[in-house]
């Protein structure tokens, strides 16, 4: 069973990653005049790595579990190359870019993902 | 379901972007209008957005935590120049009229940003659409 629970591997979670991802780019394009607003963006090398790593165990009572720590989400607030008048760090070509970049590393977490579930069709067809 | 939360946040903002659109509009449409005291003058328009930071700021569960709101309107800060005019009907007895503050350049760029940031909007509800029929199709291949 073990071989269809993990089918889909790393991908399945990199899929996810990169649909936040999206989803925070869509949230500076939508604040791209709020003021006082600070960009965000998900550094995804983090949260992969976070992923493939073992969790930290706590071997003693008295110490700190892992998931009491501070948790390492990979959000990070984005440094503008300008400063504007009303506080807003989103930069609208900075955000389409990595818009149209996050979109594309999406569909390339999907082409992965096809041709995991094509594999698998196949293996069950058996021809 | 992140993808399917980009329409409701791009959502917010197409709706912030047309009030905006909206108040520059009427701005422009009373651009010409005189009043007869100081308080009575029109006063340009702005709109303050506010980013709806979590769930408190929306109902829980909301589809467009992170999205845009309007915040509130403000007049514009521009002091009014009073006009000597002792022919109009509007003017009081030193022969004064008092016109809105409205500069149409100031309003023409800001028409123009917020249809820019519209349009972005926009362009992202099409690409997330696009992503999202390309995940179904992960079925059928």
């Amino acid at each position: 069973m073990d071989l269809l629970n993990n089918a889909l591997g790393i991908h399945e979670r990199a899929l996810q990653t990169r649909s936040q991802r999206l989803e925070l780019l869509a949230q500076n394009i939508a604040n791209a005049d709020t003021p006082q607003y600070k960009a965000r963006d998900l550094d995804f090398k983090k949260v992969m790595a976070g992923e493939l790593s073992q969790p930290m165990q706590a071997t003693q009572s008295n110490h700190y579990q892992a998931g009491d720590m501070p948790g390492n989400d990979g959000l990070v607030y984005r440094t503008p190359f300008n400063t504007s008048f009303d506080g807003n760090t989103v930069e609208m070509s900075v955000e389409q870019s990595n818009y149209g970049k996050a979109a594309a590393d999406y569909q390339a977490t999907l082409s992965f993902l096809e041709s995991r579930v094509s594999g698998i069709r196949k293996a069950l067809r058996g021809d | 379901m992140s993808i399917g939360n980009i329409f409701g946040i791009a959502g917010t903002a197409l709706n912030a972007q047309l009030v905006r659109m909206n108040a520059t509009a009427s701005n422009l449409a009373n651009a010409g209008s005189v009043a007869g005291t100081e308080a009575e003058a029109f006063k340009a328009k702005r709109v303050v957005f506010k980013a709806l930071v979590d769930d408190n700021m929306t109902n829980a569960g909301a589809q467009y935590v992170g999205g845009v709101k309007v915040d509130r309107m403000q007049d514009d800060g521009i002091p009014i120049q009073a006009m000597y005019d002792p022919g109009n009907p509007l003017a009081d007895e030193g022969g004064y009229v008092y016109p809105s503050n409205v500069n149409e350049v100031t309003e023409m760029v800001e028409m123009m940003a917020s249809a820019r940031s519209y349009q972005n909007n926009v362009e992202v509800v099409n690409t997330a659409r696009q992503l999202m029929l390309r995940t179904l199709e992960l079925t059928r291949s």
